[in-house]
């Protein structure tokens, strides 16, 4: 058997390369894929606290965290072809029209 | 003993493959990086005996997730953009630093964790059949939430990935006006048509 601490602790170092690649990555596909990779760390996480108290409903909700990233990684790669489509050009140094 | 080695196994490519993601300039190589990743946690879910959530993994993010990213990718060419020189590197060094505290902090609190009561025995199964079962009763209502979710988004991206060519003129200003204010006009577009 597989100590929890285990599982914890690959998810926390999964989840700190995702938030690590947010931040050094330019590309926003790839920072979108650094995101989904920080997601499923916390997915793992929830499991193997699933597993600890022995109920499954940390399952469950990684299904919903599942279909919320499905529904985000949509709507968000639909938003970089908008932008794409008329900037030409694929930074987010770029992108500051929302700043004030 | 056998199954740390799997372990052990399963988290080093995942490890491995996670930093490859990060690290590689190249897109598409970072996709493909990410369905190894996926497909190693998916092998982890099923150690942890969640068996659907291992196989909902697979389907969903390393199916159909991950051929939306390696489309769009595919689509927009980026493989070129981050060849040149950083202009804000010494901010992106900050990343270095930074990770390493949350690295340690999330990693302490494991550790504190470590003393906590330990596991009841009982082991939740993660069978279709149980995954389901509580899915239609104790979350139903979220359950039904997510298809509103997913059609929502659904409607949300036919309209912003709509082909504005012909009707451009009727609507009006778009919600990209302002981008468009401070690119390139016209050209750019055309030769988005042509590709």
């Amino acid at each position: 058997m597989i100590p929890e601490s285990w599982y914890l602790t690959l998810s926390a170092v999964l989840f700190t390369i995702g938030v690590v690649g947010v931040v050094i990555r330019r590309n926003p596909l790839v920072i979108f894929m650094s995101i989904e990779l920080a997601l499923n760390a916390a997915n793992l996480a929830l499991v193997a606290f699933g597993q600890r108290t022995g109920n499954p409903d940390g399952q469950a909700l990684v299904f919903f965290v599942m279909a919320v990233a499905a529904a985000e990684a949509a709507v968000g790669l639909a938003i970089i072809v908008a932008i794409f489509r008329v900037r030409q050009r694929l930074s987010v140094d770029e992108l500051s029209v929302m700043r004030w | 003993m056998m199954a740390r080695v799997a372990f052990l196994l399963m988290a080093g490519i995942a490890v491995a493959a996670a930093l490859g993601l990060v690290l590689r300039r190249n897109a598409i190589h970072g996709a493909l990086f990410l369905v190894m990743n996926l497909g190693c946690v998916a092998a982890l879910y099923l150690m942890l005996g969640a068996e659907f959530l291992a196989f909902a993994q697979i389907i969903v993010y390393a199916g159909a997730i991950m051929v939306l990213f390696v489309f769009a990718i595919m689509v927009l060419i980026p493989g070129k953009e981050e060849t040149g020189p950083d202009p804000r590197k010494a901010w992106r060094l900050l990343a270095a630093p930074l990770g390493g505290a949350l690295l340690l902090e999330l990693v302490l609190l494991v550790a504190s964790r470590a003393a906590a009561p330990a596991a009841t025995g009982a082991t939740a199964s993660g069978s279709v059949a149980t995954i389901g079962r509580l899915l239609f009763t104790d979350y139903l209502l979220p359950f039904e939430l997510t298809s509103v979710l997913l059609l929502a988004a659904m409607v949300g991206v036919l309209l912003l990935a709509r082909s504005r060519e012909g009707t451009a003129q009727s609507q009006g200003p778009g919600p990209e006006a302002s981008l468009r204010a401070s690119a390139p006009p016209r050209r750019a577009e055309r030769e988005v048509g042509v590709r």
